[in-house]
């Protein structure tokens, strides 16, 4: 087990390793935006880029970025948020993502639970069918669709919330304001994340709902709720709460759409501001940030089957 | 005898004929893999349903391009956000009209339009009222095309004798006097040729207010043209309006036309100046958008580059999916650990970032689209990929193949005719599947604007959804084609995809994945 979880790390840092090594040397090969283009004092600029090693072999560069990095040093911003330091601006980016992503699937969760649940104990009656059909539904349309009906329907016809989320300067994060101002990204965020919940949770149950030890419980005397709640979704649960982890982890990455319809300045309108501005700091630190995310998610699904399900024996073939 | 077995002559073999065969001959037809799956596919509704779908969204983005009158050059500067005008299904509000509140001036102005010519661009009053200070307010019905009325225009000599000619071989009159206030520019209203009755107000930012109005409110328009003396003013030889028989004492003339530097500044009715330039009149079935294209047209080119892109993507990937999967799987061992490495760290790197770097790197050499498809084959091969190796460490080891490989056959003769085709359904299905993730992608992606596929002659359903966006509120057909289009076609992707799987491995019906 150990060692299983030993490997699955030290393969992790290696991707990751890997991955950053070819991003770095690609956004170094780029072109540098010109200093005209900046409209700034450009020998300042020059001296600052000096100094901050751009005229220096890839390479000679790259041993200085992990240096840097190991001491949580992402460099400087240039084109935006001039000589603030990058970490320190996603720092101030960072909690917009996790509340609104935090509190969609908070609600998610629950109804795709249930949702699932409930058609998979209904399966082929007309209740499962319905269901079935609304999660092909919201699963197939894309995010972005939600969103412009939300913000149309809920924000421009009916005016209950406003057009764009409140910020830290007007009040805090977990506050009231905050929460409904956030509403509309958090329904659209929302209906991915409950279909494709139910979707799993359906498929799981039902398929745990068919085993035999199931009939067997029945047999011994268990009523049906009993069987179920015992039995049945304790098995069910094994696939479902990876899952589950895996989105915790996700809501970190936020989704880049939602945050540019309702104008969260999470991380995602970080990176396609930095794309836009060709800010290659800021770009460089999102795509290490976006990495080591989707990594960790990966890592915590298929560890969490382990600490989830004891006869699950990790790395066994 | 020569017991040469290994090299017999071919003309020493012949057909074993008139011997009877003892097998029983078939009662019915052979039934194989694929016709099975297609009687199972054509048996699921929802699935048949969607691929009728997906054939008309398909023929949609072929055939229109060549029947459209548009296409995504095609920008009038004029017909601008005007609303979805079907003919045939005027009746059920699909009439390019709606309502809209106006103050008495937007009333006055609105109603004016085609007072001239017998219509007007509005076609009901819907309701007045007053607001809490007492003033008049009008929801009105309204043309949107009708609304566009007159526009100035500057002619060369040249056009302008054209223009006249033609008015005189079809009998329909396209240029209209000057009102007096031609030389005024006005900035409050939404096109000043418009102006051609008395003003309440005739300042520069005027309304549009006119300077008579009936008891009930009503603008009465008294015609402000200006005259001249000189029936022949700007060589004007053509259509006259009904009542211009001489100016107010019978001796002036309107005049038609305004002499300036290069030609003449003349007042068109633009609908008639438009099919007079364009041979057809504005009719455009879903609207146009802020740059006044024709949103049907537009649609149409966006999902052919998008079906373009998606069915290369998946092609491509289809290719490098089953061999770099067929290596993996069959050899094992190193080669299927370090193979398995290198794909494990590109289905690591974000896919944005993936896209973005290859925009950087790549589009100003090979153009966006290009630069796109390489982003999607980097990545999207994996999955195929996956699932190849997964089938082929199930049938490998199976009798069948450890028999033909007694028999001798080639490693690529064992992959490809013996164990690939066993695994076809499941690579097919998601080959399939490959389609919606990658046009959700691309319309995601130049929705974003991390790619541009907005040229003169070229757009994208994510870039049309990206210029709707501004007018979400005030103009709402501009977004909803494009999302409607893209969430039918990934509705129907997706049921055809699970028909197609559950067709070809009945097994994994209605399970996931």
């Amino acid at each position: 087990m150990h060692k299983y979880v030993l490997k699955r790390i030290v393969l992790m840092i290696f991707t990751f390793f890997v991955i950053t090594t070819i991003c770095f040397i690609l956004i170094k090969m780029l072109p540098l935006p010109t200093i005209k283009a900046m409209g700034r004092d450009a020998k300042l600029i020059e001296e600052r880029r000096k100094m901050m090693g751009y005229d220096k072999p890839i390479m000679v560069q790259y041993l200085r970025y992990w240096k840097f990095l190991l001491q949580g040093n992402m460099g400087l911003g240039e084109q935006m948020y001039s000589s603030r330091e990058v970490s320190e601006v996603m720092f101030t980016k960072l909690p917009y993502t996790v509340v609104v992503n935090l509190y969609s699937i908070l609600i998610a969760i629950p109804l795709g639970l249930m949702f699932g649940i409930y058609a998979a104990l209904r399966k082929n009656k007309w209740q499962d069918h319905v269901i079935s059909t609304m999660v092909m539904f919201f699963i197939s349309v894309p995010s972005y669709v939600y969103a412009f009906l939300v913000q149309y329907f809920l924000c421009y016809k009916t005016g209950w919330f406003p057009l764009t989320a409140a910020t830290r300067e007007q009040t805090t994060f977990f506050s009231w304001t905050m929460f409904h101002s956030m509403v509309p990204a958090i329904i659209s965020l929302g209906f991915g994340t409950v279909a494709g919940l139910t979707r799993f949770t359906r498929a799981e149950l039902s398929e745990v709902l068919t085993g035999d030890y199931l009939l067997l419980a029945r047999t011994k005397g268990l009523t049906r709720s009993q069987a179920i709640v015992r039995h049945a979704m304790r098995n069910a649960m094994v696939p479902i709460l990876p899952m589950i982890l895996g989105e915790f982890v996700g809501i970190l990455g936020g989704s880049f759409v939602i945050e540019s319809i309702f104008g969260i300045p999470g991380i995602g309108s970080l990176f396609i501001q930095s794309i836009n501005l060709r800010d290659y700091n800021f770009f460089m630190a999102d795509t290490v940030f976006y990495t080591l995310v989707s990594l960790a998610a990966g890592l915590v699904i298929d560890l969490s089957y382990g600490f989830i399900d004891p006869r699950i024996k990790m790395g066994a073939r | 005898m020569d017991k040469n077995y290994m090299n017999i002559p071919a003309e020493k073999f012949k057909v074993a004929t008139g011997r009877k065969l003892s097998d029983k001959k078939l009662a019915t037809k052979p039934v194989g893999y694929f016709k099975d799956a297609m009687i199972r596919f054509s048996r699921n509704k929802s699935s048949v349903a969607a691929s009728i779908i997906i054939l008309f969204l398909f023929l949609y983005a072929i055939v229109v391009p060549y029947i459209s009158n548009y296409n995504v050059e095609f920008r009038d500067g004029y017909y601008k956000m005007v609303l979805p005008r079907s003919k045939t299904f005027a009746f059920l509000g699909w009439d390019g009209c709606r309502e809209q509140n106006e103050a008495q001036s937007g009333y006055d102005y609105l109603n004016s339009i085609g007072q001239e010519y017998g219509t007007s661009a509005v076609l009901k009053v819907n309701e007045r009222y007053k607001d809490s200070n007492g003033i008049p307010f009008y929801k009105l019905y309204v043309d949107s095309y009708e609304k566009v009325g007159f526009v100035y225009a500057d002619l060369s000599a040249d056009e302008y004798q054209k223009l006249q000619k033609y008015q005189n071989d079809t009998g329909i009159q396209v240029i209209y006097p000057l009102p007096v206030y031609y030389k005024t520019n006005f900035v409050s209203v939404g096109s000043a040729a418009n102006l051609w009755y008395e003003l309440a107000d005739e300042t520069a930012n005027t309304q549009g207010l006119s300077k008579y109005h009936a008891d009930n409110g009503d603008p009465i328009y008294v015609p402000a043209y200006h005259t001249s003396s000189n029936k022949n003013r700007a060589q004007y030889d053509s259509l006259r309006i009904e009542g211009d028989n001489g100016g107010a004492d019978g001796e002036t003339w309107y005049t038609y036309a305004a002499k300036n530097q290069t030609g003449y500044r003349v007042r068109v009715l633009y609908k008639e100046y438009y099919n007079y330039k364009n041979g057809f009149y504005a009719q455009h079935l879903l609207g146009t958008n802020q740059h006044g294209q024709d949103i049907f047209a537009c649609l149409a080119y966006g999902a052919r580059l998008s079906f373009l892109l998606a069915i290369s993507v998946s092609v491509i990937n289809f290719f490098i999916g089953v061999i770099y999967g067929a290596v993996e799987g069959y050899y094992g061992g190193a080669v299927d650990l370090i193979l398995e490495r290198i794909s494990d760290i590109l289905a690591s790197i974000p896919f944005i970032v993936v896209a973005t770097l290859f925009k950087m790197h790549l589009a100003d050499k090979v153009g966006p689209i290009v630069s796109l498809l390489f982003a999607f084959v980097l990545t999207g091969w994996i999955g195929i990929a996956h699932r190849v190796r997964t089938q082929f460490y199930r049938f490998k080891g199976q009798e069948y193949v450890l028999a033909a490989r007694t028999l001798g056959a080639s490693d690529s003769r064992l992959i490809f005719r013996h164990i690939l085709p066993n695994s076809l359904g499941t690579i097919i299905t998601s080959t399939v599947l490959i389609i919606p993730g990658v046009i959700f992608s691309e319309s995601m992606l130049s929705f974003l604007g991390i790619i541009s596929l907005e040229t003169s002659g070229l757009t994208s359903i994510g870039t049309m959804l990206s210029n709707g966006q501004a007018y979400l509120s005030s103009f709402p057909h501009i977004i909803l084609f494009p999302a409607l289009f893209i969430s039918l076609l990934e509705i129907s992707f997706n049921l055809f995809g699970n028909g197609l799987r559950d067709a070809f491995n009945p097994s994994l019906r209605g399970a996931d994945e």
